[in-house]
């Protein structure tokens, strides 16, 4: 109960916080290059358009929401965005580079890291291992340099260790570093995805469902988490969420999908009012 | 401290090879080996190297490959052909052996990544079946291969030794077909086969502990995850394999050098060999390079030692490997390991010291 009113809480504050630094943002870049622009992204599996036209610009910085009823369409965003499908039209700018049609590892070494809506880790690796692979392409000595142990080794492990601590403390995770991935509890497994995806060192991060099968006090938690991550590391999100109420928390922005198609876009309290979504996700 | 743990289990395995040479040595030196075990003693780290870096592709990689035995017919052709060529122009046996046995590594990882790049597109049983068909290929076509030298060169036919047109007087025959090389020198002993395994597992080991043995591991753990974070698929499964590969390779040439006829037939290179370094690999547990060593070792000794039971080989086999599956995965078996190691830990520790 006292989580619930708790969360509750920070529902209010930040929506009206979100709003203005949302229009500062706005207003104060209004010349600058936005992290994501998207233009006429489109896909059809056989006949079906899965994605239609999907358009959307994300500043840097901004927290950005892609909801909509399931089947929209919203997690093949997540995978036009990242290269796992090829759009058939439409094009993905990345801080004002193209990167339409590119492999999902050159999208990921220019900048855009994921998490899955079920869970993907490694589990047979230790948590700090899972890092430490979210590190591969930052911290390097090559494979003989490895066989060898020569001194680059243990220069490059020792830092790769630092910045896997560094960011498995930043999620409270630095207790369980030994652990087995898979021996962590659900919530735990879920910040671990994102550790992961922000060691690749991402300008955008995308987060796929990341309150999914969470209880009210995880998703209270996660909030602040990812509140916190944006802060820290200034970076720019892009959630895809059902949980409302992390959604009205958390993000400044949000596009509706529906049927593949936007159906509307704009400052989170708005868009959550408006009838259109309402219907979308309620019915008539 | 998981890398202290990681640093003991090492030193154990490293131990436990060492131990076993020392014992044998002196076992040796007092007259306790039977002239039967001796002669099994390089096949021992033959299997224990073969099971290690099968170990490397189904364990770490997580790909099921049975063209092992291919990679180590194709090592030990090489090796024992060059050892062969350059009879006159090195003298010393054991330089020829030395360069053989890199020779027959690196023909074996170069067919390693050759036969990877297409093969490594399929999973699972797909895999397994074509990686089969490689090998069983590739100790065919080495079956029916002649290869000869004269003055003016090498000859090489796929028909009999008359259709390589070898001048008279200086033409040798160094691969008779079917009948194999013949007159390689015995050179190899217990010795080098213990270095080679612990060479192996120095590679294996510091491979699977460092930068690429983790992009590996996430390849094995979750292929899309791992791709997602930038981790290039293609490049480390391709690198397991061949270094794999490549291992086998100069095991094949040490067991070409333990043999003075090698020939390219069913029984030392066939797809039964493949299974039986399979056999070897999870007995000893997936991933796990002390059981592959120890169950390699085992299961090529036992056998020889139990000659009385000969008959009943292969249906021991099949019931030993089933009860290690459930030993190895089922979860009432870890359960009751878990507790049984929790309880022997005080006792096991005291013993180490």
């Amino acid at each position: 109960m006292a989580a619930d009113s708790k969360s509750v809480k920070m529902t209010d504050n930040p929506v009206k916080s979100g709003e203005a630094a949302g229009q500062t943002a706005g207003a104060g870049k209004a010349g600058a290059v936005p992290t994501l622009e998207v233009k006429n992204l489109s896909i059809s599996f056989g006949g079906l358009k899965a994605v239609d036209g999907f358009n959307v610009v994300i500043e840097k910085g901004q927290l950005y929401g892609l909801i909509g009823p399931n089947g929209a369409g919203k997690t093949t965003v997540f995978n036009l965005l990242t290269g796992v499908y090829k759009p058939d039209t439409g094009m993905i700018l990345l801080d004002g580079k193209n990167i339409t049609g590119k492999k999902t590892i050159e999208i990921n070494q220019e900048g855009i890291a994921r998490t899955f809506q079920n869970i993907r880790l490694f589990k047979e690796l230790s948590v700090l291992d899972n890092v430490k692979v979210g590190l591969h392409n930052h911290h390097k000595y090559s494979t003989l340099e490895g066989i060898l142990r020569l001194p680059s080794f243990y220069k490059v492990e020792k830092e790769m260790n630092e910045r896997a601590m560094e960011l498995l403390s930043v999620f409270d995770l630095d207790k369980e570093c030994d652990y087995k991935a898979s021996n962590l509890p659900y919530g735990k497994q879920r910040k671990l995805e994102i550790a992961r995806a922000l060691a690749t060192d991402p300008k955008l991060l995308l987060l796929d469902e990341p309150a999914a099968g969470m209880n009210p006090n995880e998703t209270a938690e996660l909030m602040e988490t990812i509140r916190f991550v944006r802060e820290k590391f200034s970076m720019t999100i892009l959630l895809i969420e059902h949980d409302m109420k992390l959604v009205a928390g958390i993000c400044e922005k949000l596009t509706v999908l529906n049927f593949g198609q936007v159906l509307t876009q704009g400052v989170t309290s708005e868009v959550l009012n408006d009838r259109r979504v309402i219907t979308a996700y309620l019915g008539e | 401290m998981t890398k202290n743990k990681v640093r003991i289990q090492n030193a154990v395995t490293y131990g436990m090879v060492i131990l076993f040479w020392v014992v044998i040595q002196v076992m040796d030196k007092t007259g306790h080996l039977t002239s039967l075990f001796k002669g099994l003693l390089v096949p021992l780290c033959m299997y224990a190297i073969l099971a290690v870096s099968l170990n490397l592709t189904v364990g770490i990689l997580g790909e099921l490959s049975l063209g092992h035995a291919g990679f180590m017919c194709l090592g030990a052709f090489s090796g024992a052909f060059l050892t062969n060529c350059l009879e006159t122009a090195v003298p010393s046996v054991g330089v020829r052996f030395f360069m053989a046995l890199i020779l027959g590594a690196l023909v074996a990882g170069v067919f390693g990544l050759l036969i990877g790049i297409p093969v490594l597109r399929l999973k699972g049983d797909y895999l397994a079946i074509v990686t089969l068909a490689f090998g069983e290929i590739i100790k065919n076509l080495i079956n029916v291969l002649y290869v000869g030298r004269d003055a003016n060169g090498f000859h090489f036919s796929m028909k009999d030794t008359t259709s390589l047109g070898l001048d008279e007087e200086t033409g040798v025959v160094l691969i008779k077909g079917a009948q194999g090389i013949t007159g390689t020198p015995r050179a190899a002993t217990f010795t080098i086969g213990i270095l080679l395994l612990l060479l192996t597992l120095f590679i294996v080991l510091n491979l699977i502990h460092s930068r690429t043995g983790r992009a590996i591991m996430s390849i094995r753990d979750n292929r899309i995850a791992a791709e997602s974070i930038g981790i290039n698929i293609t490049k480390y499964k391709l690198m397991a394999f061949s270094i794999s590969a490549a291992l086998a390779g100069m095991a094949g040439v040490l067991y070409a050098h333990s043999l003075s006829t090698l020939k390219a037939s069913s029984d030392n290179f066939g797809y039964n060999k493949s299974i039986l370094i399979l056999v070897f690999v999870v007995l000893g547990g997936l991933g796990n390079m002390r059981g592959s060593i120890i169950a390699a070792m085992l299961l090529t000794a036992l056998p020889e030692l139990l000659r009385g039971l000969n008959d009943y080989r292969m249906l021991i086999y099949a019931i030993v490997l089933i009860v290690m599956t459930i030993f190895n995965s089922s979860p009432k078996a870890i359960e009751l390991r878990s507790v049984v190691m929790s309880k022997l830990r005080g006792g096991a520790k005291k013993e180490v010291a």
